[in-house]
């Protein structure tokens, strides 16, 4: 029994090396780092511990438009990409001619590397000195006056980011959402023609709670992306988003790290710990929703 | 309500290009009588799958009509036909309790038709209690055995007074046990209700044992309709004799010569006026009796004792299959001593078959 306990931690032993260096002791780091008022990276020294890590990243006026910003990105962007996720799934499975190539099409986005898709969203929404960019195109035929969406004012800018965090995080879902209906038994819909169910009722009462579970998986999922949301704005606005108006949590951390302002690890840690506590409480109400929502 | 189908057709387009259409359901002529439980019978992929899909309005015929009584429900959708459809599956919504499954259809009814709370509660009150759950009403059907999901959806489909209740492989599900005590089950809730039933099944002694009437189908054309025993005692054809009965009935290579059936050269029933020609010799288990001077001589493999009767296996060398299975009362002691046995056989357990088209040649005197 002895031997076989033995050799079972003996076969641990590999992932329990890698999580160890490579999870568990960062982890225990940027708690550690985030408590270590003053720390110097270059001496390794630090003044004393205490909370002021804290408060220096929460009455910083970045990180506060950082928050702000991340958290208008998930409230926007999380029910939107899910919702319109759902009504092409709907619509996806509902056709036959050129199912395939509109799963292709939806899918595209996915593979293709965030960078690549900044610059198109460039394309289409920059101004720059030779041209206005095709969406301030269309908006001049249609009569209005043109908006710089890159460089401009800051609602501009949320809506660029939320068009483009929407189209990035969406073929995900599209492919998961579509899964999920296709694995809903035929038969339930059968019954409930024969029961003469209007189309509406089947999609809410049998459609809906059927997939409900990847709907869930897919709004938790969701909201941890948004909140760790950093290269698409990057793609979109540059490295410096404090300048921009349009840096995020992550981006934070980031900036604190290695940024123009960087080299500070305690404030990157204490940034990094509230994110986490944020998506955690997140989480835990979505997770209670969902409970309740199984009892009724 | 009565149901006919007249010359109904079903064609799928073929999966291939090139390919023919297949015929799932071809040229179905025939009527089911009010009130009565009518069991579809057929082996797997003989359409009667399909022929419930039609009637039910799932599917649309390729050609033909279907009747409700004196009402064209060719082109009506499922919901303005009136029927009840109990599923292969149940298809018991998993996520509503067995209450919001059977108020389910109930809450879909729009306009003058639409009831009230408490007439729907009384609906789902009587609808389960027929069935027996009405203790159940507040478990989901995953805390429910396949028997009482079976249930369920019954009554789910009863709880709107269809004017035809369709079930799909209602036992296929279910073990042994339960199998036997639900189709009695099945058989007591449709005399209950009057409704006019109709069950799909592939076994021909669940059809047997509860229908009214049996309709056996094969490869989408319909071979005999008619009382269980009366399809059992006068079969149209080799497929209808074989497909009914357990054991199945033993089938010998023979013919017939100068009004005599003869396999190899064993004669063992004169048949009168039938022309020579060879045939298939179809013998019911129940037909052979044991007798010493008996013309068919088999070699005796074992003997099965049952208790209330006795199996006979047995070979011939002009069987059609493996071994000969007959049944004898159990008071009728086989000689095992020795390795042959002598049947004589009983001329209305006799049936004569064309041995090209299978055809049913000789109705034997009863």
């Amino acid at each position: 029994m002895k031997n076989n306990n033995l050799k079972g931690w003996l076969y641990l032993l590999p992932a329990i090396l890698f999580l160890g260096i490579f999870m568990v002791y960062p982890l225990i780091d940027v708690v550690v780092y985030s408590f270590e008022e003053g720390y110097n990276f270059a001496s390794q020294t630090y003044r004393g511990v205490g909370g002021y890590n804290f408060s220096y990243v929460l009455h910083d006026p970045f990180f506060l438009q950082a928050v702000k910003n991340t958290f208008i990105l998930v409230i926007i962007t999380v029910p939107l990409s899910t919702g319109i996720a759902l009504l092409i799934s709907l619509a996806l499975s509902s056709i036959k001619p050129l199912k395939e190539l509109f799963q292709t099409v939806f899918f595209l986005p996915y593979v293709t590397n965030t960078l690549a898709v900044g610059l198109v969203f460039m394309v289409l929404f920059k101004k720059t000195a030779y041209s206005d960019g095709m969406i301030n195109l269309l908006i001049q035929a249609f009569g209005g006056s043109s908006v710089d969406f890159i460089d401009g004012p800051y609602w501009a800018k949320m809506l660029v980011t939320c068009l483009y965090t929407i189209w990035v995080v969406m073929p995900f879902k599209i492919l998961i959402l579509t899964s999920a209906l296709a694995s809903v038994n035929q038969q339930y819909y059968n019954a409930a023609k024969v029961d003469g169910t209007s189309k509406f009722r089947i999609f809410t009462r049998i459609t809906l709670p059927m997939i409900s579970p990847m709907i869930f998986y897919l709004i938790i999922t969701g909201f941890i992306g948004a909140f760790k949301a950093y290269s698409d704005e990057v793609a979109l606005f540059g490295t410096n988003l404090n300048a921009a108006g349009m840096n995020t949590i992550v981006g934070y951390v980031y900036d604190m790290l290695y940024g123009d302002s960087g080299g500070y690890p305690s404030y990157a840690s204490a940034a990094a710990l509230i994110l986490f506590a944020i998506v955690l409480t997140i989480t835990v109400i979505n997770l209670m929703i969902r409970g309740k929502s199984n009892a009724a | 309500m009565k149901v006919v189908l007249d010359h109904l057709t079903k064609r799928f387009p073929s999966r291939d290009k090139n390919g023919s259409d297949v015929i799932a359901v071809n040229d179905f002529d025939f009527e089911i009588p009010d009130g009565k439980l009518i069991g579809l019978l057929g082996p797997s992929g003989c359409g009667k799958s399909t022929t419930l899909n039609l009637i039910c309005g799932l599917e649309a015929p390729s050609d033909g009509k279907i009747w409700f009584g004196e009402d064209d429900v060719t082109n009506l959708p499922p919901e303005h036909r009136g029927v009840g459809m109990v599923f292969q599956n149940y298809a018991l919504y998993p996520h509503l309790t067995v209450r919001k499954n059977i108020m389910f259809p109930l809450q879909n009814l729009k306009g003058a038709d639409k009831l009230s709370k408490e007439e729907m509660e009384a609906r789902v009150m009587k609808a389960a209690k027929l069935v027996q759950i009405d203790k159940l009403l507040d478990r989901k059907p995953s805390e429910m055995s396949g028997g009482q999901q079976q249930r369920v959806a019954i009554a789910r489909a009863l709880v709107k007074t269809p004017r035809v209740l369709l079930l799909d492989e209602p036992l296929s599900n279910l073990d042994a046990r339960l199998r036997l005590q639900t189709r009695e089950e099945i058989s007591r809730i449709q005399k209950e209700t009057g409704v006019t039933t109709i069950f799909v099944t592939h076994d021909q002694e669940e059809a047997m044992s509860i229908s009214d009437m049996i309709v056996v189908m094969k490869d989408g054309i319909l071979q005999q309709i008619g009382k269980p025993q009366d399809v059992y005692d006068d079969p149209a054809n080799l497929f209808v004799a074989k497909f009914l009965g357990t054991p199945p009935i033993n089938v010998f290579e023979g013919f017939v010569e100068n009004g005599w059936v003869m396999i190899g050269d064993e004669k063992i029933l004169e048949v009168g006026e039938v022309e020579d020609k060879p045939v298939w010799v179809g013998i019911r288990p129940e037909g052979f009796v044991l007798d010493e001077n008996g013309p068919l001589t088999c070699e005796l493999e074992r003997v099965e004792v049952m208790g209330r009767d006795t199996s006979v296996v047995a070979r011939h060398e002009k069987l059609a299959g493996e071994t000969i299975r007959a049944i004898i009362p159990a008071e009728n002691k086989v000689d095992t001593s020795k390795n042959t046995v002598n049947f004589r056989v009983k001329s209305f357990k006799v049936h004569l078959f064309d041995r090209e088209s299978e055809e049913r040649i000789y109705f034997g005197d009863k």
